[in-house]
């Protein structure tokens, strides 16, 4: 994305940012509530436009954007609760891409076995704890065989205990070489998984560079001590 | 003051004119033993068939236009939007009998004009008066219905590739007949009971038949009463039928 700049209104919340990611790459963004963050996330998946700048995905060679090319794992799961975990899962197979039934339950079986939950593909999600709707909320992105995973503080709406099993899912996912945009204040996550960290306050990136680095020696203050809230607490 | 006397004369003389004086109450009209009665009854009663399958067709039709009339209203475009409040301000602001009159008497000489040759039944115009005068509350049902469903619904449906459509078709809509249902039974039991204005234009429907059974037998008080109590056998059937329903679709949904 280049030069992309977002109003509501009058209040400007992305000032040119300007961001490239490469396929393969993992990027944790993180920064202060209202720093922009989660809009990058969200300008990414088309849920948002923005009034300047332009984004473009080119992964893979790839020019024109098939439906579900980017996947997006949100905070409160968003879940479809009147369908099956896999019924949610062969939705988008099914209706956007024109799998048949069959192949798509077998493709979306095959993604439950990765966020380690076949045996709840029959149960609504209302039935499964939080952390189990997260992981198929992972495994109905990963269904539509996206080139780029976005995450939007994936982890943010769960109990402690449930924060391990999601962030396993996703490192897992990185460790296959999946691209990954991740919003999240998980820093030992960012710190294993995350070839890049972008901090952002007032809808600009302050700062990013790979985890050693920015952890070691943040080089803007207000990095530093956003830093130092977040590890103390 | 005043009213409070004229009030009190008038529960007096209703009082009086049903129970005081002998030979008042006069149930023999709709005395199932006798061979008159029993005639009476089913005449009577033959009104189900016309009255049923007016409210019927009435509220298929109604929720057929109410959902295309309420779609509109999500559109991002206001130009789009604006039939939606148009279609539901208009048609809400019109009394049921004069637009019963309206497309009665009026629609033909209308249709006539652009050189359309119809001609409208008692039954027909019922319905339509019906179907679009229920409509404009069905759409408004429906918007508020689909408003309910988080946000967060249609957002996910965006980033698995469902188109808009597809997204009110398998995420939206299905999520919001569960909750629309209750006020829609609500507008089907207002049909059946608003289907009675159909006797003004001679449909011989409930209503009707007893009217004109009044009229030759001059027995209001008994026969209005069991008119009553025919709607309220509709109604009851209705509200049943609708509890089993949300029965079967909460089972759905349960945890």
């Amino acid at each position: 994305m280049t030069d992309v700049s977002k109003w509501y209104d009058d209040f400007q919340v992305l000032k040119d940012i300007s961001l490239t990611v490469e396929v393969g790459e993992k990027l944790v963004i993180c920064g202060p509530s209202g720093s922009g963050k989660s809009t990058v996330v969200r300008l990414l998946a088309g849920l948002e436009t923005h009034q300047e700048g332009r984004i473009h995905l080119q992964g893979g060679g790839m020019k024109t954007q098939r439906p579900g090319d980017i996947g997006m794992v949100f905070q409160s799961f968003n879940l479809f609760p009147h369908l099956t975990v896999l019924d949610n899962l062969t939705l988008g197979p099914v209706k956007a891409l024109g799998l048949s039934r069959v192949d798509a339950e077998e493709r979306a079986r095959a993604y439950l076995e990765r966020v380690r939950i076949p045996e709840q593909a029959d149960k609504r999600p209302a039935q499964l704890s939080g952390g189990q709707q997260q992981r198929v909320a992972i495994a109905r992105a990963l269904c539509m065989e996206p080139k780029l995973m976005l995450f939007d503080e994936p982890t943010s709406a769960l109990d402690p205990e449930m924060i391990a099993e999601v962030l396993e899912v996703m490192e897992d996912l990185a460790a296959d070489g999946m691209t990954m945009i991740c919003v999240t204040h998980e820093m030992g996550f960012a710190r294993r998984v995350a070839d890049r960290i972008a901090f952002m306050d007032a809808g600009e990136i302050v700062e990013i560079g790979a985890p050693e680095q920015v952890f070691q020696a943040p080089k803007s203050e207000r990095f530093a001590l956003f830093l130092d809230k977040i590890l103390k607490h | 003051m005043k009213f409070r006397t004229i009030a009190l004369i008038a529960a007096l003389t209703t009082l009086t004119a049903c129970s005081a004086a002998p030979g008042t109450w006069g149930w023999y009209v709709i005395d199932p033993s006798t061979d008159t009665g029993w005639t009476n009854i089913r005449f009577l009663i033959r009104g189900f068939t016309a009255t049923i399958q007016i409210s019927v067709l009435a509220a298929v039709a109604s929720i057929g236009i109410g959902l295309l009339v309420a779609l509109p209203a999500f559109a991002q475009n206001r130009w789009l939007r604006l039939p939606n409040r148009i279609y539901v301000e208009f048609i809400r602001a019109i009394p049921l009998l004069p637009m019963l009159f309206w497309v009665f008497y009026g629609l033909p000489v209308v249709t006539r004009s652009m050189g359309i040759n119809i001609s409208i039944d008692p039954f027909w115009g019922a319905v339509i008066t019906l179907a679009l005068s229920d409509s404009a509350f069905t759409a408004e049902i429906f918007r508020a219905g689909i408003q309910s469903v988080p946000r967060g619904q249609a957002e996910a449906a965006q980033t698995i590739g469902l188109s808009r459509a597809k997204a009110m078709r398998y995420v939206i809509l299905p999520q919001a007949v569960r909750r629309i249902l209750p006020p829609l039974a609500n507008q089907f039991i207002y049909i059946v009971k608003m289907s009675a204005f159909a006797s003004v234009i001679g449909m011989q429907e409930l209503t009707r038949r007893a009217n004109e059974l009044v009229v030759t037998e001059y027995r209001p008080l008994e026969i209005y009463t069991l008119l009553i109590l025919e709607y309220l056998v509709l109604v009851l059937i209705i509200s049943a039928g609708v509890r089993w329903l949300e029965r079967r679709m909460g089972a759905d949904e349960s945890r």
